[in-house]
């Protein structure tokens, strides 16, 4: 396909929806193709992705479902086309299946998922409980890589990255939204990848490959079903071993005054916006907290987390997040053993402010 | 010229294939090999298998192949055709890949004249998972889930794929049923949906009658003649629409 990877000339403010944001990133990062089906709150990655790809020289297939745009992409992204989806609550479950597909052939596969209320088709608004589905979701073991974003800029940034990141490493790769990521407006600084010394990485195909078979190349055989127990055992421990190998290299997190903190605030996503503002509310009232939140959820920042309960000398966490436990399941596998109170604040499917977390941490304290 | 006994396009290394005796997937695999060789597309194209028996054809031929998820055959191969044109795409499956669980694919890969060739295998049963009634399971025939017959008030009437699919495609595709029985035919039926293809007209697909002794728990003559005398009367064969019209594609 011929791609016009120009996209964003100088950098430029806008002020947009953070589906327009991974829209704009998506075309920036040179995606060719894009697999989308309806379901809200992604709809506005299709509908600005609809309107500016032809302009640009990307393609679009609308699939007859979720299972369907999965499976298309993996099968563009086999032909070595830079192809993605976005999509959202019930999608994402169906989702699951190609995701699993792209995690046992090892394939390059991004997906934007914009959280919304659950279970079934729950609300079509925000939540944050999408969480264990997209880290650990499908009959495999979450070899995965999640982007958990809270901002615009960080929508695009990680757009951009989470292309890279799958084709550098090969691990299906998410970034994480919600709707109201999804839906408001804010601003964003728009950059050429390229511009600010982000290389592209390469795309390849697995199969369609050039040359002739049975004189200068092999044939390939792709393949996710194994005869024996041992053969998938090997293939499973050689995924975990490598998945294992680069989660240092990829764990990414930021924490707030947690030096000297009595409690630290753990959340992810557009949570920890109103985490940051309740520290500073705490502390302007005297009250020692700090935050801790990771940007990646696979793999977690576990060694930072255990660092920052050790060196704060914290005598409480408390995860609040907009599902009932999904970070906190997540944080105490990942940090067991320690021994500090964990305390939560869950608000499945409903937003949390700076107040909500405030009158908690004082009625925990 | 003589025509070698195993085609070109076949991969060695994996024969004596792995189908049960008195199957029919050989004979399809035959036919398909020799007919990538014919039209010269053994570099360029993309073998994609559904899971069920036909699985076992995944290492079976020496093109770039791939495996895909039970019924997840077609949006795997509109996928890699949206992505490069220039490839052919063969989608193989069975009966209760295509019309039972990937049925929404199939249908809407129609709908939208997807540039792919389909080739499903019609046995009238799940083979690989022992033998349960599938969508084309005749009535009264026994399965294992349908022991004491097909119940056509219970679970309806066999699936007629070619025929909803002739329906649903526009005259650019490329719609037909062979069967095993009919060497000659089957490989000419198989060359008409490359061709259509290669060629940038649109959907193409062929289902196969085919044979299933093991689950059938038939003979030789009695396999032979479940499908000529059971099946072939069910499934008319025959071309249902084909852009090269009546003899054009000789």
């Amino acid at each position: 396909m011929q791609t016009n990877l120009k996209v964003i000339g100088d950098t430029k403010k806008s002020f947009v929806t953070g589906n327009e944001a991974v829209t704009w990133a998506a075309l920036a990062a040179g995606a060719e193709m894009m697999f989308g089906y309806p379901i809200t709150p992604q709809n506005e990655v299709m509908h600005y992705w609809t309107r500016l790809a032809p302009k640009y020289g990307r393609g679009f297939l609308q699939t007859e479902d979720e299972i369907s745009a999965g499976f298309t992409v993996c099968g563009a992204v086999q032909a070595g086309t830079k192809a993605f989806t976005a999509t959202a609550g019930p999608g994402n479950v169906l989702m699951q299946e190609p995701f699993g597909m792209a995690e046992a052939m090892r394939l390059p596969l991004f997906a934007v998922i914009q959280q919304r209320g659950g279970p079934s088709s729950g609300t079509v608004i925000y939540s944050q409980q999408e969480v264990t589905l997209t880290t650990y979701g499908g009959n495999g073991e979450g070899h995965r890589i999640v982007y958990s974003t809270a901002t615009h800029q960080e929508i695009y940034d990680y757009t951009i990255k989470g292309f890279n990141v799958a084709w550098k490493y090969r691990f299906p790769t998410f970034l994480l939204g919600d709707g109201y990521q999804a839906k408001m407006r804010e601003p964003l600084e728009m950059y050429d990848p390229q511009e600010r010394g982000i290389e592209i990485v390469p795309t390849y195909p697995l199969i369609g490959l050039d040359g002739h078979i049975g004189e200068n190349r092999e044939p390939q055989h792709l393949c996710n079903i194994y005869s024996l127990e041992e053969e998938l055992y090997e293939v499973v421990m050689r995924f975990a071993e490598e998945y294992e190998s680069i989660s240092p290299e990829l764990v990414e997190y930021r924490e707030e005054q947690c030096d000297d903190a009595d409690i630290i605030i753990l959340s992810h996503g557009v949570v920890s916006r109103a985490a940051d503002d309740a520290v500073k509310a705490l502390r302007a009232q005297g009250i020692k907290a700090g935050s801790f939140r990771p940007i990646t959820l696979r793999p977690f920042p576990q060694a930072q987390l255990r660092e920052a309960i050790a060196k704060s000398g914290a005598k409480k966490i408390l995860i609040a997040e907009s599902a009932y436990g999904q970070l906190d399941r997540l944080t105490k596998q990942e940090i067991y053993g320690e021994t500090i109170k964990i305390e939560n604040l869950f608000k499945p499917g409903v937003g949390i402010i700076d107040y909500d977390i405030v009158s908690k941490v004082k009625s925990i304290l | 010229m003589i025509t070698p006994a195993v085609p070109k396009s076949w991969y060695l290394p994996s024969k004596p294939h792995k189908f049960c005796p008195g199957c029919g997937h050989g004979i399809v695999l035959k036919a398909l090999g020799e007919t990538i060789d014919e039209l010269e597309i053994q570099d360029n194209t993309i073998f994609g298998c559904d899971i069920g028996c036909s699985l076992l054809s995944w290492d079976f031929f020496a093109c770039d192949s791939t495996q895909t998820h039970h019924g997840r055959t077609t949006p795997v191969m509109v996928g890699i055709k949206r992505a490069r044109p220039e490839l052919i795409t063969i989608g193989y499956m069975g009966d209760g890949g295509g019309y039972s669980i990937g049925s929404q694919h199939l249908l809407n890969a129609a709908v939208r004249n997807e540039k792919v060739t389909l080739i499903l295998v019609n046995n009238t049963n799940y083979g690989m998972t022992g033998g349960q009634m599938a969508p084309t399971t005749l009535p009264g025939q026994k399965t294992e889930t349908t022991p004491y017959g097909r119940d056509p008030e219970l679970t309806g009437y066999p699936t007629r794929g070619p025929e909803f699919l002739a329906e649903l495609t526009p005259d650019s595709a490329y719609i037909a049923r062979a069967t095993v029985s009919k060497y000659k035919q089957l490989k000419r039926f198989l060359r008409n949906a490359l061709r259509n293809q290669i060629e940038g007209n649109g959907f193409s697909f062929v289902e196969v009658l085919s044979t299933c002794p093991t689950n059938w728990r038939t003979n030789a003559q009695q396999t032979w003649r479940f499908l000529e005398d059971e099946m072939e009367p069910y499934f008319p064969v025959g071309e249902l629409k084909s852009p090269f019209g009546k003899g054009g594609d000789k």
